[in-house]
């Protein structure tokens, strides 16, 4: 079929286009070069812990409450005696875990629901974009919290509760884009061939829809485990034994006047974790800003 | 102008319906039976019935919603399960404290992110556009209560600056409102960056700069006035998050805000406190959105001119 | 007057460096109007935005000298500089719609030039402006001082863009494409008026334009860039009757005829090379009708043939190199 090798064509160039922009980002831009490292060194750090990790995370140990760091453990032991680093870093697959999947999720459904919207138009489009008003109109905590209370609470409740929250910007976002790629040349030849409207949305228009979501996607990850942990903080989140981050500040909050590292440290790694996602997301939207306004 | 503000309206109260039957939803197929938790556990079968009946709760969920729509119109949100009072009462006296809270930190946002944006992008891409851009972002990058923890901590504890928990003065809202104002900073600052970064491509920066204006002249007078007007949009964006980020502050720093009954009214399965405040706060979100609209047009002479003619 | 004299301006792009005015020698002498033409990049308003030193990073002056009336204005300081910005030298700009600031009044813009530069108080700075707008041309001055740009058609606009350039009878007038986004009545009216202000107010104009046409009915003099240098400059009358370059007779085809409209009779053939990868030899050779196999080895010199008239072309003079 002559559209489809068209089609592969522009699609090979445009891919190569986007990697290479995000390359020669990363090349002149140290800021966002190292950010990219962190986030990296913390997946892998969380991803091997077992490996390295000599203590277990929930194993109590009566003599060594409070104990401050020490060249045994080095950020000290929590109220029950376990190691802080241990349960830093086994914290740190949770906190990424509510980060990548509740953003996966939202996206998953916005970018249906804004590739719908914008290629549909009409009533699908108006009545999907009121939708995503009503949501946007809530603060997105307080949203969550509702949801979250409504589901009982747990680690399940979040995912849902955070990937309610943020579906409404994706779709609004995908939906300008495919408006604007539905007038494109390629896509009317497409149609004009007889191509069906779903191989249209997905074949043609979601892979022009790329850059958008790579930038959605870094902006969006630092925002839900941010969320994660307020979640947490009002008792609406994570649910021990599985502990995040979140999770770990508020636990260790009302020892704050007498052993602060217990309460700093989680706080000092999401703070790293999100910054770090944060001027990695902004050097990334720059890059990647000529490919969206087409 | 008249037109324009008249058709914003027409915009925000279907959504504001559409937020009103979400929450309604949501928190009407929550578990647990309205009557044992407003009386108690101990409370006799045949009570409850009454109770049931008194309240309307076997009524259809939309006639149910109708009634409630209908009562919020005239400020009616039901009466508090737990402290058995008017829910527009306590909105009402917990209201001004956020409103107080809420003002200050955006006042403490655009001190921190607007010069920080403008220093970013006069310098763009340097060490100095980094560390100013660092430090706006640092605030949007931690959790506000942790940042307000640390605060007292650090503040209130260990040098005794200032007061830890309370209301009673300028004083108390300090650090609450650098905390909270600093975690929107973030957001101002990237938006007055990028715009301002747009604003000097313009060619009639060129022009100003051709009559011979230094260079802060050339970004303070001509460019800076440009950027900002879209910075005023944010204002609405703002006021969701600082409003979600109060809940947080507020609990922390024992304000008694809309923040602080709202986690009330979670911890206490409080649903029509929850309801009413929710609703509430995010009838403010919708109000601050039209404000800024109506802001923009009118600081742009581009906007109000034409609507006005 | 203004002598520009080496001028290199080169733009440092991360892929390589592109010299958008190399090697540029042009002399604008007092009360006259100078024209420089050529097709768009070809480094004219680079040229012009290099005497305000107003070219904007990646881009820098690299060397050469540029002297108002003998002062080396290429090593004044920052604000010796600002001082000669829209004072003795001032520019326009092709735009009108955006060259001006739309959330100011067009009266304020241009008296914020005044006060910048002369020790006026607001209000005879106002009347100032006002009297710069009669002078331009644009009725009711006083009502106009209070609109916004938006406001006012793209001739009116361009006025005031005039009015703001003339508001401190400056020396040196660069317009650069002055009348290109104008209509052709209003372009006519335009250009009027600037000759009209040359002679009032006794100031030079350096004219950048991609127009034949405007340069044969404004200038005294004529330079002819392409690919950043000049390829060829002459008076108006010897370079209309008698262009040497293959580049200038192409342009001098281009020109729109009376009664035919803006139909094009010749073309040259091809595009401005990026100037990235300029071509070995002459930089117009690979589009030259008339190349031989010299034009693609080697760059030819800027050389005199008679009396102001010098031509950049192997086909004129020197050494051995006239095949016609």
């Amino acid at each position: 079929m002559a559209d489809f090798e068209i089609d592969a064509a522009r699609e090979v160039t445009y891919d190569e286009s986007v990697s290479k922009s995000l390359r020669e980002m990363l090349r002149k831009n140290k800021t966002s070069a190292v950010s990219l490292v962190i986030v990296v060194l913390i997946r892998a750090a969380a991803a091997a812990a077992p490996l390295y990790l000599k203590y277990n995370p929930n194993k109590h140990s009566l003599k060594e409450r409070f104990a401050a760091p020490s060249a045994a453990h080095w950020l000290g032991c929590d109220d029950l005696g376990r190691d802080q680093l241990t349960r830093l870093v086994y914290g740190a697959r949770i906190s990424i875990l509510i980060g990548l999947i509740p953003t996966s999720l939202s996206m998953i459904v916005g970018t249906f629901l804004g590739l719908l919207s914008g290629y549909a138009g009409g009533r699908t489009d108006f009545w999907i974009m009121r939708a995503a008003d009503v949501v946007l109109a809530f603060p997105s905590l307080l949203l969550a919290m509702v949801v979250s209370y409504t589901l009982g609470g747990g680690i399940m409740s979040i995912f849902v509760a955070l990937s309610a929250v943020s579906w409404a910007g994706t779709a609004r976002v995908i939906r300008a884009q495919a408006m604007s790629l539905k007038e494109k040349e390629f896509v009317e030849a497409a149609r004009s061939v007889g191509v069906s409207d779903p191989v249209i949305m997905f074949r043609h228009i979601l892979p022009n829809c790329v850059p958008n979501l790579i930038v959605l996607f870094t902006l969006n990850i630092p925002g839900a485990i941010l969320n994660e942990s307020s979640l947490s903080f009002l008792g609406v989140g994570a649910a021990p034994p599985s502990t995040s981050w979140g999770l770990m500040v508020y636990r260790y909050k009302t020892y704050l006047m007498s052993y602060p590292w217990l309460a700093i440290a989680p706080g000092v790694a999401i703070l790293i974790f999100v910054l770090a996602f944060n001027f990695l997301g902004d050097g990334v939207r720059d890059a990647l800003d000529p490919y969206m306004k087409d | 102008m008249f037109k324009f503000i008249l058709k914003r309206i027409l915009i925000s109260v279907p959504v504001l319906i559409g937020v009103a039957l979400v929450l309604f939803l949501l928190l009407n197929v929550v578990p647990g039976d309205p009557v044992t938790l407003m009386m108690g556990e101990h409370i006799k079968p045949d009570l409850i019935a009454m109770f049931r009946e008194r309240m309307h709760l076997d009524d259809p969920v939309l006639i149910r919603f109708g009634r409630y729509i209908l009562n919020a119109l005239r400020g009616d949100f039901g009466v508090s399960y737990k402290e058995q009072r008017e829910v527009s009462d306590l909105i009402a006296m917990a209201f001004p404290h956020t409103v107080k809270l809420t003002l200050y930190a955006v006042l403490v946002s655009w001190m921190i992110g607007i010069p920080s944006g403008i220093v970013a992008a006069v310098k763009q891409n340097t060490f100095i556009d980094r560390v100013f851009m660092g430090f706006s972002l640092m605030g949007v990058s931690m959790p506000v209560f942790w940042a307000g923890l640390l605060a007292q901590f650090v503040f209130a504890y260990k040098l005794e600056w200032l007061p830890t928990t309370g209301y009673y003065s300028f004083r108390y809202y300090i650090m609450p409102s650098v905390v909270l104002g600093w975690s929107s900073a973030g957001t101002v600052a990237r938006l007055t960056r990028s715009n301002l970064l747009e604003s000097l491509r313009n060619d009639f920066i060129r022009t100003a700069r051709a009559k011979g204006l230094s260079e802060s002249a050339v970004v303070v007078g001509h460019a800076l006035k440009n950027a900002l007007i879209p910075v005023v949009t944010v204002m609405a964006l703002q006021i969701a998050s600082l409003l979600g980020g109060a809940v947080m502050t507020e609990s922390v720093f024992g304000i008694p805000g809309l923040g602080r009954i709202a986690m009330k009214a979670i911890s206490d399965r409080d649903m029509p406190m929850l309801q009413g405040t929710v609703l509430f706060t995010t009838a403010i979100v919708i109000a601050g959105n039209f404000v800024a609209d109506v802001m923009y047009a009118f600081l742009d002479p581009r906007i109000s001119v034409d609507g006005a003619g | 007057m203004l002598e520009i004299e080496r001028l290199r301006t080169h733009f440092f792009t991360s892929r390589g460096v592109a010299p958008a005015v190399d090697d540029v020698t042009i002399t604008i002498p007092p009360k006259s109007i100078v024209g420089v033409v050529g097709e768009s990049g070809c480094g004219k308003s680079v040229t012009a935005l290099s005497v305000l030193r107003l070219v904007s990073s990646p881009g820098r002056i690299v060397s050469g000298s540029i002297r108002l009336d003998g002062e080396e204005l290429l090593t004044k300081s920052g604000s010796a500089m600002r001082a000669i910005r829209g004072d003795r030298i001032s520019m326009i700009f092709q735009e009108p719609m955006t060259s001006l600031n739309p959330v100011y009044t067009v009266g304020r813009q241009v008296s914020e030039a005044i006060t910048l530069h002369r020790n006026v108080s607001r209000a005879e700075a106002r009347d100032g402006t006002v009297e710069m707008f009669r002078a331009v041309g644009i009725p009711e001055p006083e009502k106009r001082f209070k609109s916004y740009p938006h406001q006012l058609s793209g001739g009116l606009r361009q006025r005031v863009m005039i009015a703001m350039a003339m508001a401190c009878r400056p020396e040196l007038l660069i317009a650069d494409e002055p009348t290109t986004a104008l209509d052709v009545t209003t372009e006519a009216q335009i250009l009027r008026l600037m000759k009209e202000l040359e002679t009032a107010f006794g100031a030079s104009i350096m004219l950048i334009t991609h127009n034949l046409g405007v340069v044969a009915e404004m200038c005294d003099y004529v330079y002819v860039m392409y690919a950043g240098r000049i390829m060829e400059q002459a008076g108006v009358f010897e370079l209309f009757d008698n262009a040497l370059h293959p580049y200038t007779s192409g342009l001098l085809g281009a020109i729109p005829r009376p009664g035919g409209g803006r139909r094009r009779l010749f073309n040259i053939e091809g595009m401005v090379p990026s100037l990235l990868g300029l071509p070995r030899g002459c930089r117009f050779s690979p589009r030259c009708e008339r190349a031989v196999s010299r034009c693609h080895e080697e760059e030819p010199e800027l050389r005199g043939v008679a009396g102001e008239h010098s031509v950049r072309c192997f086909l004129y003079g020197g050494e051995g190199g006239a095949v016609s």
